[in-house]
C-alpha cells in the first residue's frame, strides 16, 4: 500500500500542474494514469498543434505544454504509474483507498481526478460477435507479431498504424488491408510501398469496404465485409487487427458513487470537491454553472482544490497563503536558493 | 435561428431552433438531444459527435474537409453521407437540415 497526501488521477495538463500547487504547499502526490506517457489529450490527440490560449504564452504545441508542464513539476519527483487504471475507491478510516487495474493499493486523504472526458481506449469493431474474439483472434494493438508468423491476418484502417502493420506483418504473414474509403490518411510514403506490394501481389487492399459479419467457432475462420452498394465479400482469416483510433471511456468512474451531471462530475466552485469529501473533480470532467472545457480553467481548479487537500492532509496546521515570488518555503521546495 | 431536426435511431424526430453560428452538435448539447456525446467538445478529435444527414442535404453542405473524413473514419458504422456535427456551422443556408444519429457512438 502506498501511501501519499493525493492521489491524482489522470496525468492530462490538469494533472500535472495540480503537482505542482500541491507540491508547493509542501504535499506529496502520487499520479495514476491509462495512457503509457504524461500530457492527455495534448499529447494524444494534438501533440503537434499550437495552442494559442496559456496566459503568457502566445503559442506552444500539445508536446510543449506537456514537457513544459514536466519540467515545472521536475523538483517535487512525483511518482506517476502509467500504463494503469484506477478501478476502484473505497474509503477506509476516513482515507480513500484507491485499486488500479495492476492491483496497486493506494491510501490517501483526498483524490483529485483530472481523469479529462476518461481514460483513452481504442475503438472496437461495432460487431457483437467481436467480443468473444477478443484477446484471441482479435487485437487492437500488437504485443508480438510472432504470433501472426504463417497466417493470415486481416488489417482495418486508414491512419499509419493500420499502414505500418500491413507493411511490416506482410513480410511474415497473408494480409489483407481494408478501409472504408479509398484516401487513406496514414503517411504516403507507407501506402505507396504497400501498393507497390498489393500489384506483386505480395498482399491485398480493399476500399470502401466495412465489416458486416465475423464467422467462426471457437476461434475466427473468415470474416464479411461489405461496400455502400452491399456488395459483400467473404475472407478467411486467423486474425484481425483493428485500428480505428482511440475513444474516451469514462469507465469505472462512474461507478464510485459521486454525483454525476451526464459524462462529468458536479463540483462546488470553492474548493472542486465532489459530493464526497475528500473526493475532488477537476479539468475536463467537473461541471458547474459556467464551466469552459479550457486547460486554463483546468489550471485555476487545481489551485484552490489544492488548498483544500492541504486542510485535509496536515489538519493541525494553518493555511496560509503565500506568493512563489517571495516565500522561502515555497522557494525551497522548489530546489530554489531564496533571494 | 435556422430549424435543425434531430432523428434518433429509433426514428423519434425533435425539431429545435438553433441560433446561427453555433454548430449542430452545439444546438443538440444544448438542447439535450441523445445520441451526440461530443466527448472532444468540438475539437474534431473524437468522433462521437457523428450523424448521417439526408441524402437531399448532402450536396447542399460545404464538402468535408480531409481532416474531418480522417476522423470519420473512426466513427462508429460510418456511411456515405457520415458527418461530424461539430463542424456543421448553422445558418441560414442550413435551415430545415435533416440529421440522423447513430444506434450509438462508441
Ligand atoms: C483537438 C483539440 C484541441 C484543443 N485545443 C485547446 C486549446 O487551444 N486551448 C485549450 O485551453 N484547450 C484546448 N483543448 C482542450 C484541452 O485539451 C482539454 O481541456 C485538456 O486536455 C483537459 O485536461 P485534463 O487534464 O482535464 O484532461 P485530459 O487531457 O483529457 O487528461 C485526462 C487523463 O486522465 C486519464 N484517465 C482518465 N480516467 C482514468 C482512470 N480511471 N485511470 C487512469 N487514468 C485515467 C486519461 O488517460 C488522460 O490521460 C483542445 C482539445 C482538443 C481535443
Ligand atoms: S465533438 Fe469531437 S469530433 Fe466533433
Amino acid at each position: 500500500m502506498i501511501k501519499t497526501d493525493v492521489v491524482i488521477v489522470g496525468a492530462g495538463p490538469v494533472g500535472l500542474f495540480t503537482v505542482h500547487q500541491l507540491g508547493i504547499k509542501g504535499l506529496k502526490a502520487e499520479v495514476i494514469d491509462n495512457l503509457d506517457k504524461a500530457g492527455g489529450q495534448c499529447i494524444e490527440l494534438y501533440p503537434d498543434k499550437p495552442i494559442y490560449d496559456i496566459p503568457a504564452i502566445p503559442e506552444c504545441t500539445g508536446k510543449e505544454l506537456t514537457e513544459n508542464l514536466l519540467k515545472q513539476i521536475k523538483p517535487f519527483k512525483t511518482n506517476f504509474h502509467l500504463n494503469d487504471r484506477v478501478q476502484e475507491v473505497s474509503n477506509e478510516n476516513n482515507n480513500w483507498v484507491v485499486k488500479t487495474n495492476k492491483n496497486k493499493v493506494f491510501s490517501a486523504p483526498n483524490i483529485i481526478i483530472a481523469g479529462g472526458v476518461g481514460s483513452f481506449e481504442p475503438r472496437k469493431i461495432s460487431l457483437k460477435e467481436s467480443e468473444k474474439y477478443e484477446g484471441k483472434n482479435i487485437f487492437y494493438s500488437v504485443s508480438d507479431k510472432n504470433k501472426f508468423k504463417g497466417k493470415k491476418v486481416v488489417i482495418f484502417g486508414g491512419g499509419d498504424s493500420a499502414l505500418d502493420w500491413t507493411l511490416e506483418l506482410s513480410k511474415i504473414s497473408n494480409v489483407t488491408l481494408i478501409h472504408r474509403r479509398d484516401e487513406f490518411r496514414g503517411a504516403p510514403y507507407t501506402l505507396n510501398k504497400i501498393k507497390k506490394l498489393e500489384k506483386a501481389g505480395k498482399l491485398q487492399v480493399k476500399t470502401k469496404y466495412q465489416i458486416s459479419s465475423i464467422e467462426g467457432d471457437v476461434n475466427i475462420k473468415s470474416i464479411t465485409i461489405k461496400n455502400d452498394e452491399e456488395k459483400t465479400i467473404k475472407i478467411d482469416t486467423d486474425y484481425v487487427l483493428g485500428f480505428f483510433g482511440l475513444i474516451m471511456q469514462l469507465g469505472p468512474i462512474a461507478e464510485w458513487g459521486l454525483n454525476m451531471n451526464k459524462k462529468t462530475i458536479s463540483v462546488n466552485t470553492e474548493n472542486f470537491q465532489t459530493n464526497k469529501k475528500g473526493i475532488f473533480a477537476i479539468g475536463d470532467i467537473c461541471s458547474y454553472p459556467g464551466k469552459e472545457r479550457l486547460i486554463l480553467s483546468g489550471f485555476h481548479e487545481a489551485a484552490l482544490a489544492s488548498v483544500e487537500c492541504f486542510k485535509r492532509a496536515r489538519p493541525n496546521e494553518k493555511y496560509r497563503f503565500q506568493f512563489t515570488t517571495s516565500s522561502k518555503e515555497i522557494q525551497e521546495r522548489l530546489g530554489r536558493k531564496p533571494k | 435561428m435556422s430549424k435543425i431536426t434531430y432523428i434518433d435511431s429509433s426514428g423519434n424526430s425533435k425539431t429545435i431552433d438553433v441560433a446561427n453560428g453555433l454548430s449542430v452538435m452545439e444546438g443538440a448539447i444544448q438542447n439535450n438531444i441523445p445520441g451526440i456525446d461530443a466527448d472532444c467538445g468540438g475539437g474534431m478529435a473524437c468522433a462521437t459527435c457523428h450523424v448521417y444527414v439526408k441524402e437531399e442535404w448532402l450536396n447542399k453542405l460545404d464538402k468535408p474537409e480531409d481532416a474531418e473524413q480522417d476522423m470519420i473514419d473512426m466513427a462508429f458504422e460510418p456511411k456515405k453521407n457520415s458527418r461530424l456535427s461539430c463542424q456543421l456551422i448553422v445558418s441560414d443556408k442550413l435551415d430545415g437540415l435533416i440529421v440522423t444519429t447513430p444506434s450509438k457512438q462508441t
